[in-house]
């Protein structure tokens, strides 16, 4: 392939997204649903901005510090009385 | 860990070991349901400890206040034992179970508000009005439009578990998540905090793939404006 064309491809593709537009699109791309083609763009500016890989970057870690939120155990005095419930509710099914 | 699949008794042969309750929970569906069917309180006592964190948050996301939320969980394992008599498992536990909850806890969301009309309306609407968030990073207008005003950073190299140590940066996480329109707030708490697949989540709110991944993203990108002064890099 001629390389004067292979430039410009690589220009026109990576150029084709904004950055705006690649934030707009993160979200999507994280959770695998661009087209290839636009996968491939989105990655071929990823490719060329820092900027873009940060904030990409920033994002997954968002993703991952809020999966780390701690989450809080049932408070005991409504398990205690769901579970007397069960028991009632158990007492009634085999009767 | 073994190879042989079979039912655990006959797998005492292979040094299977009886599976655990953990393992219940999450692999063998029929046999949770089974167990709960039967009246098994430890199986109880034990999905109930595994969903109760899950079901608050995602209750916190339709009612105004705890006591509330706290409320709706208990009646969502009333409507639990209402129902598990029927549960012929056309969907999975898991989605059942947060079906219940959501439908318990839109109405008591609507009925709260009716007494409080000031203090959550348009809780329901996407709340984007105007410029979003995302907007204002960007430059509008000449030759470096669709740029970044001010470039993102790289954020220090240390791990999440890091951040979330410092009480403060959890806090303000937790308020950017109440902060949220009511539907952004029911996608990230399902998606992001605890990690629903997003067909679990269409399902579960009834909303379509596309409308989810709207939500989810206005979401995150409020989320990570919100934790950004907490873990920008150390040359700040």
């Amino acid at each position: 392939m001629d390389r004067n064309f292979k430039q410009q491809l690589m220009a026109y593709m990576a150029g084709n997204f904004t950055c705006k537009e690649i934030a707009g699109l993160v979200t999507d791309y994280l959770e695998g649903s661009l087209t290839v083609p636009k996968r491939l763009r989105f990655q071929m500016h990823l490719g060329l901005c820092f900027a873009c890989r940060n904030y990409l970057s920033q994002m997954k870690y968002t993703v991952t510090t809020l999966r780390q939120l701690p989450s809080e155990p049932i408070p005991p005095q409504i398990k205690s009385e769901l579970l007397r419930r069960f028991q009632a509710w158990k007492k009634g099914q085999s009767s | 860990m073994s190879l042989y699949m079979g039912p655990w008794p006959f797998g005492l042969f292979f040094g299977m070991t009886a599976p655990t309750l953990q393992e219940t929970i999450h692999l063998d569906e029929a046999g949770l349901v089974q167990a709960l069917q039967r009246g098994d309180e430890a199986v109880f006592s034990a999905v109930m400890d595994w969903y109760a964190g899950s079901l608050l948050r995602l209750a916190m996301a339709y009612v105004p206040s705890r006591a509330v939320a706290e409320e709706v969980v208990q009646e969502t394992w009333m409507g639990v034992l209402e129902g598990l008599g029927r549960f012929e498992g056309r969907s999975s536990f898991k989605t059942w179970l947060f079906r219940i909850l959501t439908n318990r806890a839109k109405t008591r969301g609507t009925r709260e508000r009716r007494y409080e009309p000031l203090g959550l309306a348009g809780q329901d609407s996407d709340g984007e009005e105007g410029p979003s968030l995302e907007d204002s990073l960007f430059v509008t207008e000449g030759s470096g439009k669709g740029h970044w005003i001010d470039p993102p950073q790289g954020w220090e190299p240390d791990t999440p578990e890091r951040a979330l140590l410092s009480k403060e940066c959890r806090t303000a996480i937790e308020e950017a998540i109440q902060g949220l329109p009511g539907n952004q707030r029911q996608v990230i708490t399902l998606r992001d905090v605890e990690g629903a697949s997003s067909e679990e989540i269409c399902n579960i709110l009834d909303i379509s793939e596309t409308n989810q991944r709207v939500l989810l993203h206005r979401a995150r990108t409020k989320v990570r404006h919100v934790l950004e002064p907490y873990v920008r890099g150390g040359n700040m």
